[in-house]
């Protein structure tokens, strides 16, 4: 199959700018800094790139909200937090492929007539931050990046801005405040950031992956580009497989593939030769899916049929063995932990869901406490100004609705079958 | 101007109103606590959800915009109960220590529980989350980190209004909490309005903790009586005791902020006041009765112009009165007196605060006032002149001004007056020395207008009668008046204003009607 991110990533030196450039980088700038910028929204709009942030956003159409007029400088805000737990890609794109991803920012600069750039990059991806560094500073010497883009008049500054360890801040207006260097709170929308952005200014926010296939599309068309997807899903995407599965990794595949390929032909199925138990599809926060429900393809819209998204691409597999109280709980201790505290039902309900599955694990779970966290998470969902309340609850729902005896049976025995141990 | 329903209600509103402000213009509620009118929309307490068709989920109606055609309701199950939903969740962590807390009666989480919640608790209460108790953050103001509900208008307040940002939010999710920076106590001069603004009992004032409980305070709209900026405000008493200051919405003076100078004001109605007529003669004081004290001291003003002209007695007037009580004493200093000995004076000793938002230098409510009405401060140096020639036999002063100076270069002039009336409520070196003290009615015991700074005419009302035998100003000088055979047949300040608006330019036109609650701005627009 064809590959538009991970081609090189084997390539130890394709992270250096000589190497990339021997492999045809930088070809897909020089062609879009002769084109006229109109063309390359419009291309990329035939590509059908969704944002693979995890919301599935058209990049195209999210561009074209940027105000026509230009008397007001506009920023592009890389988001490089990939801090949803299960998700791994970007983190692989910034360490193999530094310069795909600054290439992918300076065509998307030029097309959004775009003059300063950030890339607000995870605080604990010290080791990708460096060198992100290393390759902006070759960039610069090699006038990819700068003034006077290849002598095409065009100037663009990058800058990495390092996250100081929250979750929240990969929400995109929760980021951009953290960029100003104020607490990292999401925003309410209206206004939304293409009008009203980073330090006031008309700001696009796309993730990693969806910049980085950027060149890909300049260079080959967004129709073909398209054509490696599936209808409304273009291109590939980045699949990060986690879990007790034989081959875990980041496979970039069509959005076409079966979950239950990407599973057992892509990672090697389980371990051990053990039974599935689970399938979070989308990173944390989507719902989870049981074994009999993963013949289902990797696109926003077949996923959305049964009630799940592909989310930011990271597959969780959960095996046979696994108690899904103590996952459950484990995951509602981390949204308890890194809700920001703005709203109160993210506030007080990821605490309180979390105080209640964690008793029902240790075997305190009281009658009434399934339907009290039910009803918790109804007054929380879409009730809140970013979807932080929302991705607690989707797990929570899901997992006790598809796995409901289990957790009947941890309140009726008042404690752990599975011992209180992974 | 678009046109909407709510609730089945057709409304038009002007372009850019919210639900939640087009709401309370026709009298629906939507229950809100991070809302406030002067503060930018925050839209994170979520209790003001309501349905608006067209929208899968519930929006914010403090952050929503009014459209054509737009269908809200605000009565549904489903907002009903997302709102109880919301107000379970903020309810999780409070202490419930309602019986020691000073909002209670007055308290968004109480009220909004009666109306809204009602539910029974569904949390366990070794599960809560407990946060430090009783912090002296600086200013007035002391902080119960537990009872918060985090709804930030305190910390846009610091952000917006003062510009100090001394507190901001710490920590996250369920251990979020609002504080000051180690070591950084609150340090503007507005710190009382965050007490008035925290819907709960987070934020109280340290002056008023533990005095009364506020369902026993009744409250008379007034105006602040510290400055010349008028700040409106509801003056809250007990009997014939004030207890606190808190402002009162006007967008043409203050907002519905107070400083914290204005908000200590009202403890001069409450303290060292005079209480009872006095007539000192031979080093005798003789508390007397008003009838009195009042004829003793006009026969010493007709026997003082008898024996020396009318130059030979002088009327100090205050800046701290009304201007229907300045209006009689302008009279009385002109028509009944005839003496060119008039004056007042709005200087306060030392370098009295100021500030460009609310703080005015001049420290009297009615300096402007006092001008429109013809007293100078040529006046009244005219008048300090002819005191230290020995020229003045008979002396009226009203209020404290000149007593500020009594102890100062004025103090040994005094002693050149034979006869010095005064006309004033608080005790002070004037009313040591005075020959007749006439007590007078405080701010808070009478009706009337001043005139601010900006030339604003603004209503003040009584809340109590005046305490112990103290008097409106407006009988002490009629009194006098009539003493003195003017004649005049007065029946309270609002035929003084009455009158006084039909005789003096600036005034003209205007009625206590007319006036209503923002006020007029005199000789201006009609």
């Amino acid at each position: 199959m064809e590959t538009v991110l991970t081609t090189h990533f084997a390539d130890e030196q394709y992270r250096r700018v000589d190497r990339y450039l021997e492999l045809g980088g930088y070809e897909a700038l020089r062609k879009a800094l002769s084109t006229p910028k109109e063309q390359i929204v419009e291309e990329v709009k035939k590509a059908n790139l969704r944002g693979r942030g995890g919301a599935g956003f058209p990049a195209g159409v999210k561009w074209g909200f940027l105000p026509k007029d230009l008397s007001r400088p506009r920023v592009l805000v890389v988001n490089a937090d990939e801090g949803e737990p299960g998700t791994f890609k970007d983190r692989q794109i910034m360490a193999k492929a530094p310069h795909l991803l600054l290439e992918g920012i300076a065509i998307a600069s030029y097309a959004m007539t775009i003059h300063v750039s950030y890339i607000y990059i995870r605080g604990e991806f010290v080791r990708e931050a460096k060198i992100l560094e290393d390759a902006i500073a070759e960039a610069y010497a090699k006038g990819f990046l700068g003034k006077n883009l290849l002598g095409s008049g065009f100037d663009l500054d990058v800058t990495v801005h390092r996250g100081a360890g929250a979750y929240i801040c990969g929400e995109e207006t929760s980021l951009l405040n953290s960029l100003e260097g104020k607490r990292g709170w999401p925003r309410i929308k209206p206004p939304f950031p293409a009008s009203v952005g980073a330090f006031g200014l008309p700001t696009i926010v796309n993730n990693v992956e969806t910049i980085a296939d950027v060149p890909w599309i300049v260079a080959n068309g967004g129709e073909k580009f398209a054509s490696l997807g599936v209808e409304k899903n273009g291109g590939t995407r980045l699949i990060g497989v986690s879990g007790p599965v034989n081959r875990p990794g980041v496979y970039e595949l069509s959005a076409g593939v079966l979950l239950r390929e990407v599973i057992y032909t892509h990672a090697g199925g389980l371990k051990d030769g053990k039974a599935l138990k689970a399938v979070i599809p989308g990173g944390s926060s989507t719902p989870v899916l049981r074994p009999d429900e993963i013949d289902v393809t990797f696109d926003i819209e077949s996923m959305g049929k049964i009630g799940t998204m592909p989310g930011s691409g990271g597959v969780i597999v959960i095996a046979e063995g696994t108690c899904m109280v103590r996952a459950l709980s484990v995951l509602m201790k981390f949204y308890a932990h890194e809700s920001c505290g703005q709203c109160t039902p993210c506030r007080e309900g990821t605490g309180w869901l979390a105080k209640v599955v964690g008793r029902i694990e240790n075997g305190q779970g009281r009658e009434g406490d399934l339907e009290l966290v039910l009803d918790v998470c109804d007054n929380m969902m879409g009730r809140t100004i970013c979807p932080l309340a929302d991705a607690a609850v989707m797990p929570a729902q899901s997992f006790i609705w598809k796995f409901r005896e289990e957790f009947d049976r941890h309140i009726r025995d008042q404690k752990c079958p599975f011992g209180n141990r992974f | 101007m678009p046109t909407f329903l709510i609730n089945g209600v057709s409304t038009t509103v002007p372009e850019g109103t919210t639900i939640l402000e087009a709401a309370g213009q026709i009298g629906i509620e939507i229950p809100h606590y991070c809302y406030h009118p002067k503060l930018s929309i925050a839209g994170n307490c979520r209790m003001c959800l309501v349905e608006v068709e067209k929208f899968p989920k519930l929006q914010i109606s403090c952050n929503t915009v009014v459209t054509e055609g737009m269908v809200v309701r605000t009565d549904t199950e489903k907002v009903r109960k997302a709102v109880t939903g919301v107000l379970e969740l903020m309810l999780l962590h409070h202490p419930i220590d309602c019986p020691i807390c000073d909002q209670a009666g007055e308290c968004g989480l109480q009220n909004y529980y009666m109306k809204f919640g009602l539910h029974k608790s569904r949390y366990a209460l070794e599960d809560k989350v407990h946060k430090k108790k009783v912090q002296d953050i600086g200013g007035q103001i002391v902080l119960d980190a537990e009872r918060c509900i985090l709804c930030s208008r305190c910390v846009r307040f610091l952000r917006e209004v003062t510009g100090t940002c001394e507190m901001e939010f710490f920590s996250r999710g369920d251990h979020s909490e609002i504080s000051i920076f180690p070591g950084r106590p609150l340090r503007n001069d507005y710190t009382g309005n965050l007490a008035d603004i925290c819907p709960v009992g987070a934020l109280t004032n340290k002056d008023f903790r533990f005095k009364c409980r506020v369902w026993f305070l009744k409250s008379a709209d007034s105006i602040c009586p510290g400055c010349s900026n008028g700040c409106n405000i509801h003056a809250d008493f007990k009997g014939d005791i004030l207890y606190r200051f808190r402002p009162r919405r006007n967008d043409a003076v203050n907002q519905t902020w107070l400083c914290d100078f204005g908000r200590l004001e009202y403890k001069k109605a409450n303290e060292d006041r005079l209480l009872t007529p006095v007539i000192r003669e031979g080093g005798q004081s003789v508390a007397a009765d008003w009838d009195a004290a009042l004829f003793a001291t006009s026969l010493k003003f007709r026997e003082a112009v008898e024996a020396g002209g009318p130059e030979s007695v002088a009327v100090i007037a205050s800046p701290q009165s009304s201007n229907e009580e300045l209006f009689l004493v302008r009279k009385l200093a002109k028509e009944v007196l005839r003496t060119p000995n008039y004056g007042f004076s709005s200087r306060t000793p030392g370098r009295p605060a100021s500030d460009d938002f609310l703080i005015k230098a001049d420290k009297n409510p009615n300096s402007k006032g006092a001008m429109l009405f013809g007293f100078t401060e040529e006046g009244f140096d005219r008048t300090v002149r002819a005191i230290s020639e020995r020229k003045i036999r008979a002396l009226l002063v009203f209020g404290n001004v000149l007593a500020d100076f009594a102890e100062g270069e004025i103090g040994p002039l005094l002693s050149n007056v034979p006869f010095i009336a005064h006309v004033g409520t608080n005790n002070g070196a004037l009313s040591r020395a005075a020959h007749a003290v006439l007590p007078s009615a405080s701010f808070a015991e009478r009706g009337g207008t001043f005139t601010n700074f900006a030339g604003r005419v603004q209503r003040f009302r009584p809340g109590f009668p005046p305490r112990g035998k103290a008097r409106n100003d407006i009988g002490i000088v009629a009194g006098m008046a009539n003493l003195l055979g003017a004649g005049w047949t007065l029946a309270g300040e609002a035929s003084v204003f009455q009158a006084l608006s039909a005789s003096e330019a600036p005034f003209s036109g205007m009625s206590y009607e007319s006036l209503g609650d923002p006020g007029q701005v005199a000789g201006g627009p009609k």
